[in-house]
């Protein structure tokens, strides 16, 4: 039971991982002009919801299970995602809106954003990988 | 003839020059000169005989590198044509009438005669693009295009081979209303200017072809339609079903059929092109390569054959490939043409307005001129090399073969001669160390000044904008303040020095502006930087005479042989002369390399409401009046297209057709989704069908008067707007006056009339929606710029309607209140505004980049765009009234450097079709003292960056945080003002004198429409105002937020201007306070877009009766708006100060006559930001807060 529990949350930090790199890529891409400002933010905000589902099922996995630590660690990155997600003004196109991104410096701080998220994944990962030994042992 | 030899240099040079990007010229060795067909009829009226080719003039000797070098380049466009362009744009071949030039060409170019084209080949083919454009109307005047000015020359392009050859035509339109247009006062040397460049642009056409065309020839006329057609995006299958589906066609317009083959697209009639008249097409499908030709010329059977289907098909492709890729294209259009141009030489030909009398009317005397008209030529030389410097003259006798301009200034001598004229860099920063030392001016304007004491700060008289404290050579070639202007005019060193500052730092831009004098340079190489692509500029450092260092990135890179030559001086090797060097503003014509596609003719589409309110308020009658007034003002050329499109619950099509009778209105009620009924008689050309656009115009006001729809469907009339504009761009005007009520992005009234005057802050200031903006993203992609008019006496959610001008780079017009009887004044103005907005300059799919000098970075931008990329801003359509701001940081030290450069350049597509590069430069010094940075601050600019600002943050926070933030900017600099300068009073507000105006400006931002709390201002006001500020050049703005005032009643002579001898008073400023007025007299105040004349109640009657022309106060009418033509002195007087203040601004302002009573009051006195209003401190009060706020 332990043990499948971390081997679907491992599936899910795998995705979140892969979603992070995805999202630095792309801005970075914008950075450097390789595309425009309305074809990253249609491609980014695409991500944004799927994003969300998958921290947001991490932690409650982990509340499920009843591994409290985790859960604690996981809980914020999933409430800044909804918070995120909740106040994107009406007008706005998404997270992530073409004529805002070059406004303000938030090109760096979305970037900064998925550099965190992308550490948070990897050291979440890890944190898996080993509860999910140590279950299998245990077993 | 010389012709054998030349072309062996020719195609040298030029493999070695382009490399791979000359497909057209494989064939090169056989056919010498390709390209000269056209260019030849084009110029045939002139006598063949002006260029004989004798070879071996002296100078064809010693320069015999040299002008194979400018036999090269005018070569060479031919190829960049059909590179260049990804789509297929056959369909503008059809698009010219052009065949008249063609016409007259006939005689000596047709009928195959394949000697006497290929004598005139070497004549016309030696010209170098640029010189011969410049100086062969002079002698030749007769052969000008000017002559037949509604007509554009054309000659077009041979599509060169590949299988999407862009057979783009390139159109030269002989432009004299051109000219005043782009404020250069000399449309002759403009127009003269362009018939080169397409002469370079000129298709090879060999024997082989010519004979292939004229076989050919009978088809030709056919296969023009299908071009056309793609043009306009024809679906005939689409029109067939439209006419079942379109069911409401009112009775009264006649029910007629469109024809498919139409030529709605500006063409000619087929018919009309007789032999003569295949030219252009023949043009079109000639190539150097005969295969290919040949392969041209089965396409064009293809098109014959099937011309419906395969016009649709070319205009899926067109479209696709305009539409899809036109984001990333469209900017690389820029890199991608200097690329290339880098790397390519040409002959330059500044067209400036000073260098006329310079220029003179002959051929320009030194190399540049073509090899095979060596009489025209010979004499200059004679005339110029001798003046040329003694190195110049032994580097070529020494190596007689060799380029002069690579050997010629090599010798040592030539350092010190040149040494002045090359300033480096380090010199250029001795001399401006040596200038921080001398402060005189920052003495003064560091002056510290305790505000709270010193009461009378405003000056008397308008003050020019604070000057960079550069050396006196580059202040006199910097950017005009007008155009481009800094908020601090001292970039501090690095960021820690600026935040030390605390004033905020960035650029004010009003690129577009209408200017009286501009050099235009027709040049085949745009000299730039090749790795940040930097236009050259006057602030550049030559470092010898081949080489020169950009001042953004310090790349250092070669000066190309043709900026060797210098139009001006009319001499070799004096590339610091060239106009380019010698302007900061300065317009280059852009060649193939920066286009996309062919340049879009102008395009206007109106979409008018006509819904109940709309005819209620009457606006469009006048909207007809004025249009019917100014159609044959509209900027635009011969390909100009117009349509029309009604809404209410229902989207109204105009099928304009040439050949209808009347126009024919198509209903579409399916608006939830919405289609074209018809594709190629809805936009049409406008010289056609101009009867027909007249009748509509005359006939629209009538035709809904007793509707009862009371429903406003604007979305989906904006999304039949975009699809019936999306295979060309162009223009869209929206006239509204109701809240969308109907199909996609329709709105609900968002605001509540009891918060008007809330304190706490301002609900509902963005969009509700995203429907708006993503059309007018969608918009901005197909090169289509939205124009808002909102109409509305109630609310109408201006914030959410607003986006879609803000991000198609359109304008945003507001008439509260309009009605066209109850309202005279707004009447007057809308009017009055239309009259502009419809005559003034445009600039289709146009992109702006603006760059900075390595360290500096770009952050956020404030305007009517879409920021594409992290410099690029894209505007569909830009006109002169816009201004933009950029906030700039520090992201590396300055330290390195003395001068920090900005340089903003503007490509766009002029309405004659040309595209052009405006090119603004600023220079501004580096330095590293606190007091240097206050001393340079700019306190309009700053107010006017700290309005946008707080604009964005209101949005995007709330309107108190942005009220706070503004308040804080104020007590941040001065506290760092008064640390700085620490052993100042310690009591007072003090600050220094470049500064002593900021906290007024920002009381008066904090009191206007966009920023106050407390008063009652209707949501749409508020908004509206808030786009102004985002949106209006920085003179227009600084009126808005502080008018001037002038006593006005005691106008006298002292001190008055004399322009033309007409005498301007020139009354001095008042502050804006209550103290001021006196009963006594009478005040004008200049806010801008309205002018206030307040008369007090005991305003003597002289003043009443000769001015005003009314025997005393009493009889002043209430709602006097004009001062009436009285042969008064005083009224003389008074109505040349007011015409004065006038012209200083593109839009005629609204003028009320007030009298001193309660009724007119409030709209005067909200003005009055230095006094206590009800819910706002006084200036005197603000500044104490601030005191306090220092204090702590």
């Amino acid at each position: 039971m332990e043990a499948a529990v971390f081997i679907l949350s491992l599936i899910d930090c795998c995705a979140l991982i892969f979603l992070a790199v995805y999202f630095i890529i792309t801005l970075s891409d914008l950075e450097c002009d390789y595309i425009n400002a309305r074809a990253c933010c249609s491609k980014l905000n695409k991500w944004v919801i799927p994003e969300l589902v998958g921290q947001a099922l991490a932690t409650v996995l982990m509340l499920f299970s009843l591994h409290w630590f985790i859960f604690l660690l996981n809980l914020p990155v999933a409430s800044w995602n909804v918070y995120r997600y909740l106040k994107v003004p009406m007008g706005n196109m998404g997270v992530f809106d073409p004529t805002e991104i070059h406004n303000r410096g938030q090109l760096k701080s979305h970037m900064k954003e998925a550099m965190i998220k992308l550490g948070f994944h990897l050291l979440c990962f890890f944190i898996y990988l080993y509860s999910m030994i140590l279950a299998l042992i245990n077993d | 003839m010389s012709a054998p030899g030349y072309t062996n240099l020719n195609s040298s040079v030029n493999y070695s020059l382009n490399g791979g990007a000359t497909p057209s010229y494989q064939n090169g060795p056989g056919q010498p000169y390709p390209a000269m067909y056209p260019s030849s009829s084009y110029y045939s009226s002139t006598p063949q005989q002006a260029y004989p080719a004798a070879p071996g003039h002296k100078a064809s000797v010693v320069n015999n590198d040299h002008m194979s070098n400018y036999y090269h380049n005018s070569n060479q466009p031919p190829p960049a044509g059909p590179g260049s362009g990804p789509s297929p744009y056959g369909p503008s071949s059809t698009s010219h009438p052009p065949t008249q030039p063609y016409g007259t060409t006939a005689p000596s170019s047709s009928g195959a005669s394949q000697p006497p084209s290929a004598f005139q080949h070497p004549a016309l083919y030696s010209m170098p693009t640029a010189y011969y454009g410049q100086h062969y109307p002079t002698s030749h005047p007769q052969s000008l295009p000017l002559s037949q000015p509604p007509q554009p020359n054309l000659v077009s392009v041979s599509s060169g081979t590949s299988m999407n050859a862009p057979l783009y035509p390139i159109v030269s339109y002989p432009s004299a209303p051109g000219s005043s247009q782009y404020g250069t006062l000399r449309s002759s040397q403009m127009s003269s200017g362009q018939p080169p460049v397409s002469t370079v642009m000129a298709p090879p056409s060999s024997g082989t072809e010519q004979q292939f065309v004229q076989g050919n020839g009978s088809s030709i006329p056919a296969s023009v339609t299908p071009a056309h057609q793609s043009y306009a995006d024809p679906l005939l299958s689409q029109t067939a079903a439209v006419n079942g589906q379109a069911n409401a066609v009112p009775q009264h317009y006649e029910h007629s059929l469109h024809t498919p083959m139409t030529q709605h697209y500006g063409g000619p009639p087929p018919t009309s092109q007789g032999p003569d008249g295949d030219r252009p097409p023949s043009g079109t499908s000639t190539s150097v390569h005969s295969s290919p030709g040949h392969q041209q010329g089965l396409q064009y059977g293809g098109y014959i054959a099937n011309s419906g289907v395969s016009s649709s098909a070319a205009t899926a492709r067109d479209h696709s490939s305009s539409s899809s890729d036109a984001d990333e294209e469209d900017e690389e259009d820029e890199e991608a043409g200097a690329d290339s141009s880098s790397s390519t030489t040409g002959s330059a030909s500044p067209v400036p307005n000073s260098y006329e009398s310079l220029e003179g009317g002959s051929y320009p005397d030194s190399s540049i001129p073509p090899p095979a008209d060596p009489s025209k030529r010979a004499p200059p030389f004679g005339y110029s090399y001798p003046s040329m410097q003694p190195g110049y003259q032994q580097g070529s006798s020494s190596r007689p073969d060799s380029s002069p301009s690579h050997r010629g200034y090599n010798p040592p001598g030539y350092q010190a001669q040149y040494s002045q004229p090359f300033p480096s860099l380090s010199q250029l920063s001795a001399a401006l160390g040596g200038l921080s030392g001398v402060p005189e001016l920052e003495v003064d304007a560091l002056r510290p000044v305790n505000l709270i004491q010193e009461r009378n700060l405003l000056p008397p008289t308008h003050t020019a904008s604070p000057e960079p404290n550069l050396s006196t050579e580059l202040k006199k070639v910097n950017c005009s303040p007008d155009t481009f202007r800094c908020t601090l005019t001292s970039i501090p060193q690095t960021q820690a020095l600026l935040n030390k500052a605390r004033l905020p730092l960035g650029l004010l831009l009003h690129p577009f502006r209408d200017l009286t004098q501009l050099p235009v340079i027709t040049s085949n190489t745009i000299v730039r930087c090749r790795s940040c692509r930097t236009y050259i500029n006057p602030f550049v450092s030559f470092l010898d005479q081949r080489r020169w260092k950009c001042n953004l990135c310090y790349r250092v890179n070669d000066v190309p042989d043709e900026f060797m030559y210098n139009p001006v001086t009319r001499s070799y090797g004096e590339p610091h002369k060239r106009p380019e060097i010698q302007n900061s503003t300065v317009e280059f014509i852009a060649s193939s390399d920066y286009m996309l596609r062919p340049p879009q003719p102008a395009a206007y589409l109106f979409v008018l409401d006509v819904s109940h309110n709309a005819i209620e308020a009457g606006y469009l009658n006048v909207f007809c009046q004025s249009l019917l007034e100014n159609l044959d003002k509209l900027p635009g050329d011969t390909r100009t297209k117009i349509g029309f499109l009604t809404f209410d619950s229902t989207i109204h099509f105009y099928n304009l057709q040439e050949g209808l009778s009347q126009p024919q209105m198509l209903v579409v009620s399916d608006i939830d989704d919405v289609f074209i009924p018809t594709h190629d008689s809805l936009l049409v050309n406008l010289k056609e069908s101009k009867e027909l656009v007249k009748e509509l115009l005359t006939a629209l006001p009538r035709m809904f008067t007793n509707t009862r729809e009371t429903h406003s469907a604007l979305g989906p009339a904006l999304q039949a707007a975009f699809k019936l504009m999306s295979p060309t761009g162009g223009r869209v005007s929206v006239f509204q006056t109701q809240l969308p009520t109907l199909g996609a992005g329709l709105l609900h009234s968002r605001e509540d009339p009891n918060q008007r005057s809330s304190t706490k802050g301002v609900q509902h200031l963005g969009p509700a929606t995203d429907f708006y903006k993503k059309l007018a993203l969608d918009c901005s992609g197909q090169q289509i710029g939205v124009d808002l008019f909102l109409l509305s006496s109630q609310y109408s959610d201006l914030a959410s309607l607003a986006c879609v001008s803000k991000y198609s780079a359109g304008s945003i017009f507001y008439y509260p209140t309009f009605h066209h009887i109850h309202n005279p004044a707004q009447r007057q103005k809308f009017q009055k505004d239309l009259q502009r907005y419809l005559t003034r300059k445009i600039g289709f799919e146009a992109v702006m980049r603006i760059r900075c000098t390595k360290g500096l970075s770009i952050h956020t931008f404030h305007g009517n765009f879409f920021v594409r990329s992290t410099d690029l801003l894209s505007l569909a359509n830009v006109n002169p009234d816009s201004g933009f701001a950029v906030q700039v940081s520090i992201e590396e030290s300055l330290a390195d450097t003395s001068l920090a450069c900005f340089q903003a350049a503007l490509l766009y597509t002029s309405s004659k079709g040309k595209r052009r590069i405006r090119v603004h430069t600023l220079c501004l010094p580096v330095v590293s003292q606190l007091s240097d940075v206050f001393a340079g601050a700019d306190v309009e600019a700053i107010t006017c960056l700290l309005a946008n600002m707080a604009i964005d943050r209101s949005i995007s926070s709330s309107l108190t945080d942005a009220r706070d933030a503004l308040v804080n900017a104020v007590v941040d600099s001065l506290s760092a003002y008064r640390a700085n300068g620490s052993s100042l009073q310690p009591v007072g507000v003090i600050a220094p004198a470049s500064l002593r105006l900021f906290p007024l400006y920002v009381l008066a931002l904090l009191k206007q429409k966009a920023l106050r709390t407390g008063t009652s201002t209707r949501l749409d006001d508020r908004v509206f105002a808030m786009c102004e500020f985002k949106s209006q050049p920085l003179k227009h703005m600084m009126r808005m937020v502080h008018p001037d005032l002038y006593r006005i009643d005691n106008l006298s002579e002292q001190g008055a201007l004399h322009l033309n001898d007409c005498v301007i008073p020139q009354p001095p400023l008042l502050q804006l306070s209550a103290e001021k007025l006196t009963r006594e007299g009478a005040f004008l105040m200049d806010c801008g877009s309205v002018m206030y004349l307040w008369v007090g109640k005991c305003c003597s009657e002289i003043f009443i009766r000769d001015v005003l022309g009314y025997p005393n106060y009493a009889s002043i009418p209430p709602n006097m708006t004009e001062i009436p033509e009285l042969e008064t002195q005083s009224s003389q007087r008074t109505r040349a100060f007011l015409s004065w203040l006038q012209e200083s601004r593109t839009f005629f302002p609204c003028f009320y006559v007030l009298k001193d009573d309660p009724s007119t009051k409030t709209s005067f006195f909200q003005h009055l930001v230095e006094d206590r209003t009800e819910s706002a401190q006084s200036y005197y009060e603000f500044l104490l807060h601030i005191q306090q706020q220092i204090c702590h």
